[in-house]
This record gives C-alpha cells, sequence and structure tokens, in this order.
C-alpha cells in the first residue's frame, strides 16, 4: 500500500505508488467536456471515476463540512466528493480528489483548501487532493499535466463546445427521442480515438472533424416549428452542471424552449486575455504578455474555425471572442476579471445580438462577482436594449425548485408574447408593404 | 362564447374567479387553504356547481402553488405576474405600475415604454407571510395590527428582509417599552421599504399606481405607508375593486387562448389528480413505538429539582427573572435549589406588565414566612425589569444558563439554548463560557418560527408538535432560514405530504438548523460529552428526539427546561449572599406605574432611537443608547481608534496642498476609500483640485440611493454607495473619481493584495444603476496602486489623458501620494501604540476590532464601538496591530489585503494577554465565509476567545450585547482562575 508522503508546505502528496493504487474522483461539469477528460486521463494510465450523482445527500454532506455561507457550488462539489468516499463503495484509503484551481479574487480559489479542511472534518485527511491548474500551483510526483495531455484537453474542450453547441439545437426538434444523446456519445468515442491516434489535433484536421460533426448531428431527422431559444448564462458551475442549476436544460426542454448554452472556449480565452490585459493595466512584464497574446491568438483561430463549420449549416454559430470583447465596452472595462468577469455581460450581449433576447442568469445565492456582472447589468440591458428579458436565479441548498421555475416560467410566458408582438408587427408590415 | 374560471393557488390562499363575455365578474372568492390547495379548489367549484354544470368552460390555473396542481391534473397554466399583468392591461388600461403583494411573493409591474415585471429574489420576505409573523410575535392578530398601526406616533427602522432580522429589531424595541402602535405601523414601513428597495432596481415608481393582493386589499395601514412613502394623491393610488383576485381574473381572460371542455370533465381531472404525486424525500421516523416514546420520556423526567410547598415553606429565598424575546420566565428557590414557584408566559410585548401582577401574587402566597432576600434579572429585558423593580443583579443570559446547568450536571461541557427567538450555544471550558453560538441574522429554526407554521396550518403548537412524534415519514425541509423554509413547506405541501409530516420535518430542521448552521459540527465529538439541552423549545419531545439522532447521543433535559435562565439567575442572586435585596417590596408594588415614550436621540449621528420609560416617583430609565450621553451623565471617552481613524479620514477633504484651481472632485466616502483615501487626496490637492468628500453615511443616505440597488443581498457597505454618489451629483462637483481595484496595496504578507470582486468593481455597477450619474463626470479607471512604479506611468498618462496635466506634475504628486498614505499608517499605528500603552498603564483590557477599514463607518458598525468603550475597554482596529507579523502560510489562500490584515491581527493577539479580538463581519460578505473559520480557528489555537458581530443595516445591539457581555464574563472567569 502507498506511503503517506507529505511535502515541504506539509501538504500531503499524491505519488507515483499512488498512481497505481489510487481511484481517482473528478466532480463533473460539463458533461460532455467533462466525459472526454476522463477518459483521456484514463489513457494516460490513471484509475479516475467521474462523479454524475445528483441526490440530496450530496448538499448535506456540504452542509455538514463546509461553512454555510460559501459559495453554492463549493458546497456541492465537495459534497459530492464526500459523499462519494463514504457511500460510493470506494476504499477510502484508495482515492484521490480532483479540483481544479484557478486562482483570482473570488472566493472560488479558495475550494481545494475548503475541501481539505472538510476532509480533514470528516476524518479523512489522508486522502490526498490533487489540484488541477495551468499555473504550476501545487505540483504531486503521481500527477503531471504533461504537454502533450494540456493539448488533448484544450482540443477536447473545442470540440465539446461543438458538440454541445450542435446537440442543443438539435435536441428540442429530434423525431426520435435519444438519437442526439447518441451521437454525442458516438462522437466522443471517435475523438478520443483520433487523439490517441494523434488525430485531430491541429487546425487542419480539427476542420474537418468540425464539418464532420456538422454533418453528423444535421444528419439527425428532426421536425416541428422552431421553439423559444433561450439563454443560460452565470457562474461557471451552475451555469454548466445539472447538479448545480437542478436540471435547468431538461427543464427547458420540458417547456418547449431551446437552450442555448454560451460555451467554455470563450471563458478559457478570457482567462488568458486577463494576463494579458493586466500588463496593460498595472504594468508588468511584456513577455508575460506576448506568450499569453500567442497562446490566446490560436485558440481564437480555432474558435473561428468552429464558427465557419458552423456557417456552412443550418445551425446558429455563436460569435467571435473578440466580437463580444467589443460589445461589452462601455458596460465592464478589461480589469474585472474576478469570477466570470465582463465575460458574462459579454455573453448576454452576444445572445441578445444574435436573436437570443431571453436569458436565464444563474448564480449562487451570494455569488459576488455576479452583484456586478450579472445582477449589476441588467438594468443597463434593458435600458439599451427593451426587448431584452432577462431574469437572474439564485441556487442555494434552500432555494426551491419551484420557485426557480415559477420565476422561469415568467420569463418564458414574456418571450412567446414578444415573439408574437415581433411576428404581428411584421405581419403588418408585409400588409402594408402590399397596399403599396 | 364561454364561461372563463380563473384559480390563482397561492402559498396560503386560493382565489376562484369566473367571467362572462363582458368580462364581468360573475363570482369570485378568496380563501385560506390551509394547505389542502386542491381540496380547497375542488371544494369552491362544487360551490359554484350550479352556475357551471353542463356548460363547456375554459379554465386556466395560476399562482406559486399552482403549478405543480395543474400539473398534476393535466389543466391549462399560465405565470401568475403575466396573468395579474393582463389582467390590470383590460381593467386599468392607463396604468403605469402594478405592486401586488401576496402571502410569500412580492412583485412589480411596470407599464409604458418596456414592460417589465419583477418578483421578489428567494431571499425576500416583506410579504403576507412576513407579516402573519410579526402579528404573531406581538400577540395580535393581522386585523389588530392593521387598527394599530392607523395610531402611530412614530417609525422605527425595521428590516424586513427576513423574519428572523424584523425580530431581533421589534423585540429590543418592544422589551424596552416601546409602543405597540408605533411598531404595528414600523412593520407596515419595513414591507414598503423591502418592496421599493427589493424590487424597482434602478426604474422609478411614478404615475398610476395600483395596488393588488390580499395584504394591500385588506390592510388600511399598509396602504396608508405606501400610499405616503411614494407620495401618491388619490388619483395616483388605485386600490381596485377585486384587487385581492386579479391573477385569478387574469388567469381566466387568458383562458381565451385555451380549448373549452365540460366543466365536469375538468373538476373529474382536479379531483381525480388529488393523490397522484408523493413525497420523494423522507426522513425515518422520530419514534417507531409508544414504547420507545414512553423510554424517552421518562429518562428525561430523572433530571428534576426537588419540589417545595410555597405555602408552607419557611424560610429565605431567591427570586429569578428571565425577560426573554417572547416569553418571561420567573422562579423563586430556596437556599438549596428548591423550587418554591415558577412562571412561564408569553410576554406580550411587555415584559412589565407580566411581571408585575406575578411579583404581587409572589409576595402574597410568601406572606411573613418566606423573606426574598436576593433577585437577579437576565434576558432581552435585563435592563428594564431591572430597573423597573429594583432588582440586585443583572446578568447576561449566557452566565445564567450555565450555573442552571452546571446545577444539574456539573461535568456540563456544552450547552444549548433554544428559545423563542434565539439559539444560543456555548461551550464551558476551565469553568467559564467559551466559544459563544447565537443564531446569526439569516438563519432561524426557532420556537416561534415552528409556532408560525403551527397557526398557518390552523393548530396550537403543541398539538402541532405531538403529530410528529409518530409521523411515517418526515420530510426532509432542508436548514436554511424561515423564508426558504416557507418554500420547502409549500413544495411539501404541493407534494401531498401529510401535516404529521411536515409536523417532524419542521423539528429535524430546527435541529439541523442549530447543528450544522449555527454550531456548525461536524459529529457529536464537536460538541461536547455532557450536553445540557434548555430552552422552551426543547419542551416539545419532536426537537428533542430529532436532536438526540441527529447527534447519535443521550442529552440532558433538565424538566425546568423551559426556565433555566430564571433558575440560574435565582441561584446567581443566591450568591451574593445579601442581607437585603432592593427589590420593590409589597408596599411600593401597590403605587407602581409604568409609560414608555419613544425618542430620538440627537445627541450625535448615531441618532439612536431611545425609550424612555417612566416609574412611579419619577423614576427614569432610559433605553437604546449606546452610549450614556442621553443619560445625562458626561460622554466617558476610552481611547477608541475607530473614532480617530473615521475623524482623520473625514478631515481629507478641501484644497489641501493646492489651490483647488483645477476644479472639485467628488470623492465618494465609502468601501477602499476608507483605505486609500490618504493617497488620492494627497494626489489630487497636489495637482490643485479641491477635494470633495460625500456627506457620512447615514440611514437617510442610503435611502436616498436604495432605488437603484440592482442586487439586494449585497452587503450594506456597498448599498451605502449609491446614496453617496448621488449626494456628490447633487452636491455640484465637476467630477466624481471613484477608481476600480482588482489590487490593493501589497503588503507582503499575504499569497495576494486583492481586493473581493465587490470592493474591486462597485464603480462599475455605479456607473450601469445610477441614472444621475450621467448628469457629471463620473471617472471610475482601473488603478494599480499596488505596483508604485508603474503606476507612476500609468497613472500619469491617464490623468494627462483626462485632465491634460503634465505628466511630470503628475508623477511628482503620485510620489508626494505613496509617502503621504504611508506616512497615515505610520501614524495610525504610532496612535494605536500609544493607545494600547495608555490601556496597560491604567490596567484596562484591549479590544482588537478587526474589520475591513469601512467598518469604522459608524453608520456600518451602529456604534458598536462606542458600546465596546463604554464597557471599560480600550479599543484598536485590526491595522494597528496587525503588522507586528509577517507572512504564515494559512490553512486558506490568503489572497486578500484587507481579510489578511485580520488573520495578522488574530495572531498578534494571540500573543498579548491583555488583549482580545472582535470580528466584525458584514451581512452577506462572502469572502468571511472563509476568514471567520480561519480566524476562530488562529484564536482558538491561541487560547484566545473567538467573537464575531454581524452587522447589517439595522442595528441590532442586543445580540451584540450578549456577546461582548459574555467575553467579559468569561474573561473575569479565566482572571479569577488564574489567581
Amino acid at each position: 500500500m502507498a506511503e503517506l508522503v507529505y511535502g515541504k508546505d506539509g501538504r500531503l502528496l499524491f505519488t507515483k505508488e499512488m498512481k497505481q493504487e489510487y481511484t481517482l474522483l473528478m466532480p463533473q461539469m460539463l458533461p460532455v467536456h467533462f466525459g472526454m477528460f476522463r477518459q483521456l486521463l484514463v489513457l494516460e494510465g490513471y484509475k479516475v471515476d467521474m462523479l454524475t450523482t445528483n441526490h440530496r445527500g450530496i448538499v448535506d454532506e456540504g452542509l455538514k463540512y463546509v461553512h454555510n455561507d460559501t459559495c453554492y457550488p463549493a458546497l456541492l462539489v465537495i459534497g459530492q466528493l464526500i459523499d462519494a468516499v463514504k457511500h460510493g463503495g470506494y476504499d477510502p484509503h484508495k482515492v484521490a480528489l480532483l479540483i481544479t484551481q484557478t486562482g483570482g479574487g473570488c472566493r472560488a480559489s479558495n475550494y481545494i483548501h475548503l475541501l481539505r479542511k472538510a476532509l480533514e472534518k470528516a476524518g479523512m485527511s489522508y486522502i490526498p487532493v490533487i489540484s488541477v491548474n495551468l499555473s504550476g500551483m501545487e505540483k504531486n510526483p503521481g500527477w503531471s499535466l504533461t504537454l502533450p495531455l494540456i493539448r488533448k484537453m484544450i482540443y477536447a474542450m473545442m470540440y465539446g463546445d461543438l458538440i454541445v453547441n450542435v446537440a442543443n439545437q438539435v435536441r428540442p426538434y429530434e423525431v426520435m427521442k435519444g438519437d442526439t444523446d447518441k451521437m454525442v456519445e458516438t462522437w466522443e468515442n471517435k475523438l478520443i480515438d483520433a487523439f490517441q491516434k494523434g488525430k485531430g489535433m491541429n487546425r487542419k484536421e480539427m476542420r474537418q472533424f468540425f464539418d464532420q460533426i456538422c454533418a453528423d448531428f444535421a444528419d439527425i431527422p428532426v421536425a416541428g416549428p422552431q421553439k423559444v431559444r433561450v439563454g443560460v448564462v452565470g457562474e461557471i458551475y451552475v451555469k454548466f452542471s445539472p447538479l448545480g442549476n437542478n436540471n435547468l436544460e431538461d427543464f427547458l426542454l420540458s417547456e418547449g424552449a431551446e437552450p442555448v448554452v454560451p460555451g467554455l472556449t470563450d471563458f478559457m480565452i478570457f482567462k488568458i486575455f486577463n494576463r494579458e490585459s493586466d500588463v496593460d493595466l498595472y504594468g508588468g512584464k511584456w513577455i508575460k504578455k506576448k506568450v499569453a497574446h500567442i497562446f490566446k491568438g490560436y485558440i481564437e483561430e480555432c474558435q473561428k474555425d468552429m464558427i465557419a463549420a458552423l456557417n456552412k449549416t443550418r445551425f446558429h454559430a455563436p460569435g467571435t471572442f473578440e466580437n463580444m470583447h467589443k460589445l461589452v465596452h462601455g458596460y465592464l472595462g478589461d480589469g474585472n476579471k474576478m469570477g466570470e468577469g465582463w465575460l458574462l455581460t459579454g455573453e448576454m450581449l452576444e445572445l441578445i445580438h444574435s436573436g437570443v433576447p431571453n436569458i436565464v442568469c444563474t448564480q449562487p445565492f451570494g455569488c459576488l462577482p455576479n452583484h456586478i456582472v450579472g445582477k449589476g447589468m441588467i438594468r443597463k440591458l434593458k435600458d439599451d436594449y427593451p426587448n431584452s428579458n432577462i431574469v437572474a436565479i439564485d441556487y442555494d441548498p434552500g432555494a426551491t425548485k419551484i420557485n426557480q421555475e415559477n420565476r422561469i416560467k415568467l420569463m418564458l410566458a414574456n418571450a412567446r408574447q414578444i415573439a408574437r408582438q415581433e411576428a404581428q408587427q411584421a405581419a403588418e408590415q408585409e400588409l402594408v408593404g402590399a397596399a403599396h | 362564447m364561454n364561461l372563463r374560471v380563473g384559480i390563482d393557488i397561492g402559498s396560503t390562499t386560493v382565489k376562484v374567479v369566473v367571467l362572462d363575455e363582458q368580462n364581468q365578474v360573475l363570482f369570485r372568492s378568496y380563501e385560506r387553504h390551509y394547505s389542502k390547495t386542491r381540496e380547497r379548489a375542488c371544494e369552491t367549484l362544487h360551490s359554484i356547481e350550479d352556475m357551471l354544470r353542463g356548460k363547456q368552460v375554459k379554465l386556466v390555473i395560476t399562482g406559486s402553488a399552482g403549478l405543480g396542481v395543474a400539473k398534476a391534473a393535466g389543466l391549462d397554466f399560465v405565470q401568475e405576474v403575466y396573468a395579474t399583468a393582463a389582467a390590470v392591461n383590460t381593467y386599468i388600461p392607463d396604468t403605469d405600475a402594478v405592486i401586488e403583494l401576496g402571502g410569500e411573493d412580492a412583485k412589480i409591474i411596470f407599464f409604458g415604454g418596456a414592460l417589465e415585471e419583477r418578483m421578489n429574489g428567494s431571499c425576500a420576505g416583506g410579504t403576507g407571510a412576513f407579516i402573519d409573523q410579526m402579528a404573531t410575535l406581538m400577540n395580535v392578530t393581522v386585523n389588530e395590527l392593521d387598527e394599530l398601526s392607523l395610531k402611530h406616533e412614530k417609525i422605527y427602522p425595521i428590516a424586513s428582509r427576513c423574519g428572523v432580522f424584523a425580530k431581533s429589531d421589534i423585540q429590543p424595541i418592544l422589551n424596552q417599552g416601546g409602543r405597540k402602535e408605533d411598531v404595528a405601523a414600523s412593520i407596515f414601513q419595513a414591507v414598503v421599504d423591502q418592496t421599493v428597495a427589493g424590487l424597482t432596481q434602478g426604474r422609478e415608481l411614478k404615475g398610476k399606481i395600483v395596488f393588488l393582493g390580499g395584504p394591500l386589499t385588506f390592510l388600511k395601514g399598509l396602504r396608508a405607508r405606501f400610499v405616503e412613502t411614494l407620495q401618491l394623491d388619490e388619483a395616483h393610488a388605485i386600490f381596485p375593486k377585486d384587487g385581492d383576485c386579479f391573477a385569478a381574473i387574469g388567469a381566466a381572460l387568458c383562458s381565451e387562448e385555451y380549448a373549452a371542455r365540460p366543466f365536469e370533465e375538468l373538476l373529474k381531472l382536479l379531483e381525480e389528480s388529488q393523490d397522484a404525486t408523493t413525497v420523494v424525500d423522507t426522513m425515518p421516523p422520530l419514534f417507531q413505538s409508544q414504547e420507545e416514546y414512553d423510554a424517552f420520556v421518562a429518562r428525561h423526567n430523572a433530571s428534576t429539582p426537588p419540589q417545595l410547598d410555597i405555602h408552607t415553606y419557611t424560610g429565605d429565598a431567591y427570586l429569578g427573572i428571565d425577560a426573554g424575546s417572547t416569553t418571561t420566565k420567573m422562579a423563586l428557590i430556596a437556599p438549596d435549589g428548591g423550587l418554591l414557584y415558577t412562571y412561564y408566559h408569553s410576554n406580550q410585548g411587555n415584559p412589565v406588565s407580566v411581571v408585575l401582577p406575578q411579583l404581587k401574587e409572589i409576595y402574597e402566597m410568601c406572606g411573613d414566612r418566606i423573606t426574598i432576600k436576593g433577585s437577579a434579572v437576565t434576558g432581552y429585558g435585563e435592563d428594564l425589569i431591572k430597573n423597573a423593580f429594583r432588582c440586585d443583579l443583572g446578568l447576561v443570559e449566557t452566565v445564567a444558563h450555565y450555573r442552571a446547568a452546571s446545577h444539574f450536571n456539573p461535568d456540563v461541557d456544552f450547552i444549548i439554548d433554544i428559545g423563542g427567538q434565539d439559539m444560543k450555544c456555548f461551550k464551558i471550558r476551565n469553568g467559564a463560557v467559551d466559544s459563544i453560538m447565537l443564531n446569526e441574522a439569516c438563519s432561524s429554526g426557532c420556537g416561534s418560527f415552528i409556532e408560525t407554521f403551527a397557526k398557518a396550518l390552523g393548530y396550537s403548537i403543541a398539538d402541532f408538535a405531538k403529530m410528529g412524534l409518530f409521523a411515517a415519514h418526515p420530510v426532509n425541509l432542508g436548514s436554511r432560514c424561515t423564508v426558504f423554509m416557507n418554500s420547502s413547506v409549500k413544495q411539501a405541501q404541493k407534494d401531498g405530504a401529510s401535516v404529521e409530516d411536515i409536523s417532524a420535518g419542521l423539528s429535524i430542521s430546527i435541529v439541523k438548523n442549530a447543528v450544522y448552521k449555527v454550531i456548525r459540527a461536524a459529529s457529536a465529538d464537536d460538541l461536547g460529552k455532557h450536553i445540557v439541552v434548555q430552552g422552551g423549545t426543547f419542551y416539545n419531545d419532536a426537537v428533542l428526539r430529532a436532536f438526540e439522532q441527529e447527534l447519535k447521543r443521550d442529552v440532558t433535559r433538565p424538566t425546568i427546561s423551559g426556565i433555566m435562565g430564571a433558575f440560574g439567575a435565582a441561584l446567581a442572586a443566591r450568591n451574593l449572599h445579601l442581607d437585603k435585596s432592593t427589590l420593590l417590596g409589597p408596599e411600593a408594588l401597590k403605587n407602581f406605574s409604568h409609560t414608555a415614550k419613544p425618542v430620538t436621540c440627537n445627541l450625535c449621528t448615531n441618532h439612536c432611537s431611545l425609550t424612555v420609560n417612566t416609574f412611579d416617583g419619577g423614576r427614569r430609565f432610559i433605553s437604546g443608547n449606546r452610549c450614556s450621553r442621553p443619560l445625562g451623565k458626561e460622554k466617558v471617552e476610552l481611547p477608541d481608534l475607530y473614532n480617530y481613524k473615521y475623524r482623520k479620514l473625514r478631515s481629507m477633504e478641501g484644497k489641501g496642498f493646492g489651490n483647488g484651481s483645477r476644479g472639485r472632485i467628488g470623492i465618494p466616502f465609502g468601501l477602499n476609500m476608507y483605505e486609500n483615501l490618504p493617497f488620492w487626496f494627497d494626489l489630487f490637492t497636489r495637482l490643485n483640485f479641491e477635494v470633495v468628500l460625500s456627506p457620512e453615511s447615514s440611514r437617510k443616505l442610503y435611502i436616498k440611493g436604495q432605488r437603484t440597488i440592482p442586487s439586494d443581498t449585497v452587503c450594506y457597505p456597498a448599498k451605502l454607495l449609491h446614496g453617496h454618489v448621488q449626494a456628490l451629483v447633487e452636491a455640484g462637483v465637476d467630477a466624481i473619481f471613484y477608481p476600480c481595484m482588482s489590487y490593493n496595496f501589497d503588503e507582503k504578507t499575504s499569497d495576494n493584495n486583492y481586493n473581493c470582486p465587490v470592493v474591486a468593481y462597485y464603480p462599475e455597477l455605479l456607473a450601469a444603476n445610477v441614472p444621475d450619474l450621467k448628469k457629471t463626470r463620473f471617472l471610475y479607471p482601473y488603478a494599480g496602486l499596488h505596483r508604485p512604479k508603474d503606476y507612476e506611468r500609468i497613472g500619469s498618462q491617464w490623468f494627462s489623458d483626462t485632465f491634460g496635466i503634465p505628466r511630470r506634475e503628475v508623477v511628482h504628486a503620485i510620489r508626494a501620494a505613496y509617502q503621504a498614505y504611508d506616512l497615515y499608517k505610520q501614524e495610525l499605528r504610532a496612535v494605536g501604540q500609544s493607545y494600547i500603552d495608555k490601556a496597560r498603564a491604567e490596567g484596562r483590557p484591549i479590544i482588537v476590532m478587526a474589520g475591513r477599514p469601512y467598518h469604522i463607518d459608524p453608520e456600518i458598525n451602529h456604534g458598536i464601538n462606542d458600546l465596546i468603550t463604554s464597557f471599560g475597554f480600550v479599543l484598536v482596529s485590526e491595522d494597528a496591530v496587525a503588522y507586528h507579523e509577517d507572512y504564515a502560510p494559512r490553512k486558506v489562500l490568503n489572497q486578500w489585503t484587507f481579510q489578511s490584515r485580520m488573520y495578522n491581527a488574530a495572531r498578534y493577539v494571540c500573543t498579548q494577554p491583555d488583549m482580545q479580538l472582535i470580528q466584525l463581519v458584514s451581512f452577506g460578505c462572502g469572502t468571511d465565509a472563509i476568514t471567520g473559520d480561519e480566524v476562530r480557528s488562529i484564536l482558538e489555537q491561541g487560547g484566545k476567545l473567538y467573537t464575531q458581530l454581524k452587522i447589517d443595516d439595522i442595528s441590532n445591539l442586543g445580540a451584540v450585547r450578549i456577546r461582548v457581555r459574555s467575553l467579559m464574563a468569561a474573561m473575569e472567569e479565566r482572571n479569577q482562575a488564574k489567581h
């Protein structure tokens, strides 16, 4: 059995022996993306389980071990990990926990510390916690994000975004229930296979794959009239995770709406952009800025490829990061970077500009950045775009689904009325036009 | 055309409306449903069968509890705000805005221009349920509350964000003798403020306003508050006929778009859906069998003091009074602790009128046989009762409870007391009270909470509690505050849970609240081995059982659990060993009289709401004060660094080092300006600007900007900024400067030097939400003061671009400004040290009050510093001592400049025997969820006591007093143990 080894800072390390013996538990945020991440890690020789549990017990464990005023995602992620260790049928001495660490002025940077505190409180401080980050924080001998792996993950992220995007546009209309999800699975496996063979990871091959993905999803038989399109933005965890947002996407589907969920790529570019803009705003080494700029430029180019692929089909394409950055001018400055920062407002603006004025803005109760970039910008958006129809929904352990759904229903009722009025106006104009 | 039926199923009522072709209301009803939503709707429909039988009918359901009903029955549903808007559009087409208050929802709809509809978020009191709760608290019906409010003379500030909060505001007012009439009106005013603040979010309420919903239809006093606050005349304040049923009318109107069906079919669908749902989230029962319950009861009944007969006993006796928040308890004991007489009664808002007849009765029963040789009082009403009846001793609740608990279990190491509205838990370490945990502002789950639910469901509290004992499937309701709990119960009702299951679920949730939210324990071992539970709520066997189940441990509940405070006070009176008590005797009581008059103290900016109590013979007692000035005494000025810092910063105004020729720059006096002002003041005045500070914060200033606050759960210090910038616009400055700052000064003691997101970006929020800022030049650049060299370059560029000032001039000024800031810090530390020296010379204890720089604002800390120095402490701020400690790794990410100071201040306090630390935390501050635990662990490891004070827009000095006095008692106990 692997020995417990501690680093100089007193931190329990994840050793090479542990890599052989231990199962890594990872939380799930985006089903498609994280599913691919897991597969990639397995191929690197890790034993990894992705947690897809979704029940009240998770919240109870979270409440027990995390300060209750901490944000809801911390409570859920930590509750889910502890619930899995306790009740998931694992040998607690043979698991390690994976958690992302972002850094930044938001409380979220503290998740890993809160997780360790929680483990201590639960008498399980012998469980190693691995920080997943790209900044070189907290190294572990048994864990390394090698460059080839990072490369695969970044590609997985972009493919994931495209798959989720087209799947969202097909699922509400599919004739055979389940077709879309089957296609998602097919492509997840196809891509992982390709990655292993070293394929699909340059722009040329990616463009081909993008086209194929679009084509395959476009081939799924669909029927029915256009449904109300509803954008989903918010704090990253509750925006994406069904556990965090009480299965928001399913609810929107059941209400006859088509969810539009801006992807992870923009968030990634946003985080790199912040390093660049920090140098502009406060000073710093130009080389730091340059590296960030090059990295950002590459992902932006890939994003443009994705948009181009979508534009060749009947699917709606998202805008570029650059375009979103332009839209947010006059709302928030470049320095607003904590949490989702100006990106959140940017996403709302992009949605409005691309004909999706109906938006659910999700946030954990008391989310600090969202006071500013979410709820704080709705007034101005309403002034500038009177047709915008944004509902802010708070998520927390005590918030009930019924209240959340009632508020979303109000937004949907308004959305339908706006759609009717617009159709009426269009018809009237046509009549006027015909009379002339 | 068909008849149209609208059914609005709200959280507490069902409204049914039938419309004819001309939109005339043929039938309407408004009835409470007591959680039997479907049944109630069906009954009403049956009652109008004659009208509808055999007809094709269009029927649509609406309302917050209607969604589930409609889904289960397969009937059509429209959202209630949407329905209301449809109704208003039809009947009162020229409306500008609608305000609708319901059982648990508050809504505003704006017409004209862009249609906007808003509902209260998940954290919002200020609704019908809130009013119900307040009426229960004051022991009147809602209608009586309304009547009372019409006779008010003054309005007290009361928080309505959540019921718990408001209770903490109201209780002290009542206990200190405030008039019920004034409190009633204040409750309604709180609802108005909450609605206006929470829902308008920057859009002005003007023009023709329609008021809807039950409370606004029935409560004249509430209407009056709205009309007055919004300054409406009769033509613009519309209270329409059927205003309580508008959502149902709207639903009927909306049914136009749906298919008609035979009435019988619709009714059948609704009736047959009744048992279609099941409850998902349940827990195991509290008791499996009667035998189990009997054994449980027998075990607990063993902890009981000897009972003596007051009618035959001869000798000395001691009186203890616990003037609690909702109940008054009294105990008369013999020297050995034997009980002669006890009393437990709701104080009905006036503890004096409860104690007086009891005292008379006790004297009567005592006759010549029994002599009362000592009396002590504890609880919220301590001061008032002590002064009214001249008790010998007043003591803080925690100490009283400890005295009583140790009487039953000398080894007691943990005490939990759940009373009417407060929950107190504390550990006993080395014979002293330690680690006090009180229910903080936003958590509830106390006695009056379950009582309110019992009443809402139509039961007495005793019956309701009993129902839960043998419930087969208690509902899991979670462990959050009352407002959330209302929704959880609503959902459980929707899912068809029985009243028994809900009762048991509520009892369990009280316990979960206590264990996880207040105590925040992971296991029973966190609490202790010898746990004594007390307080009226533990008379409820379901709560007691749930507590033992949750901890998996047997605990002690004395049979006098409800009067332990009074019992402890009596024991304390006994321990005084007095020859004669000062308590008013039977003769003096004959002439006893008491009147209470509310006044506002104008001696300083705190503007305390005072209550002047006058007793017979001209004796007076003033309550509600923070300092001794209104008592006619000279204010004792002990060194207080909060005051020093505040005065110092306020003086940074005017032309300073320059001539003011470049114009007047307004700086809002809030958030990070409390740290950075010395820098900006120096910089701007050196560049020949005149600096104009926004006025000192006050409630009035807050109200000025209240309407533009977009997020009602952000902290109060941030909310105040809206008023500050508004005032600067009105002051006509040339520009307002309020920079965005992701980073603060780097003091090299932390892993990073961020500001919290709210402090960092609030200027951008103001720019987007305060319309009047467009009237002025609002400058909110990103500033990076943490990199002095770079800031010279970047700052000078900005000043040159913005004002055309030569860059060289700016660079000089920036350098000087950095120096000025350093000087300010050094001075602050020196003055702090001189205060500490002075305290040591005079042998006074020192309190380090650790918060954010802006916590020195008297409107934010509500004069807590004055209160603390009035207890004989010398007070310094965290930044006056934090610099003594260097960087050290923490168990949390130490990445915020301000927060990092608190860690180091705590570390330093641990090295100083004569210092204690009190942490100030603003309600809604997310970062303090992290710092609080860390500061606590630093202090506890260093053998210090941890005291946290939560503050919000409303001051609740009662809780602050308990904590500070418990801290003092514990310090004393420790000192005695040492000697």
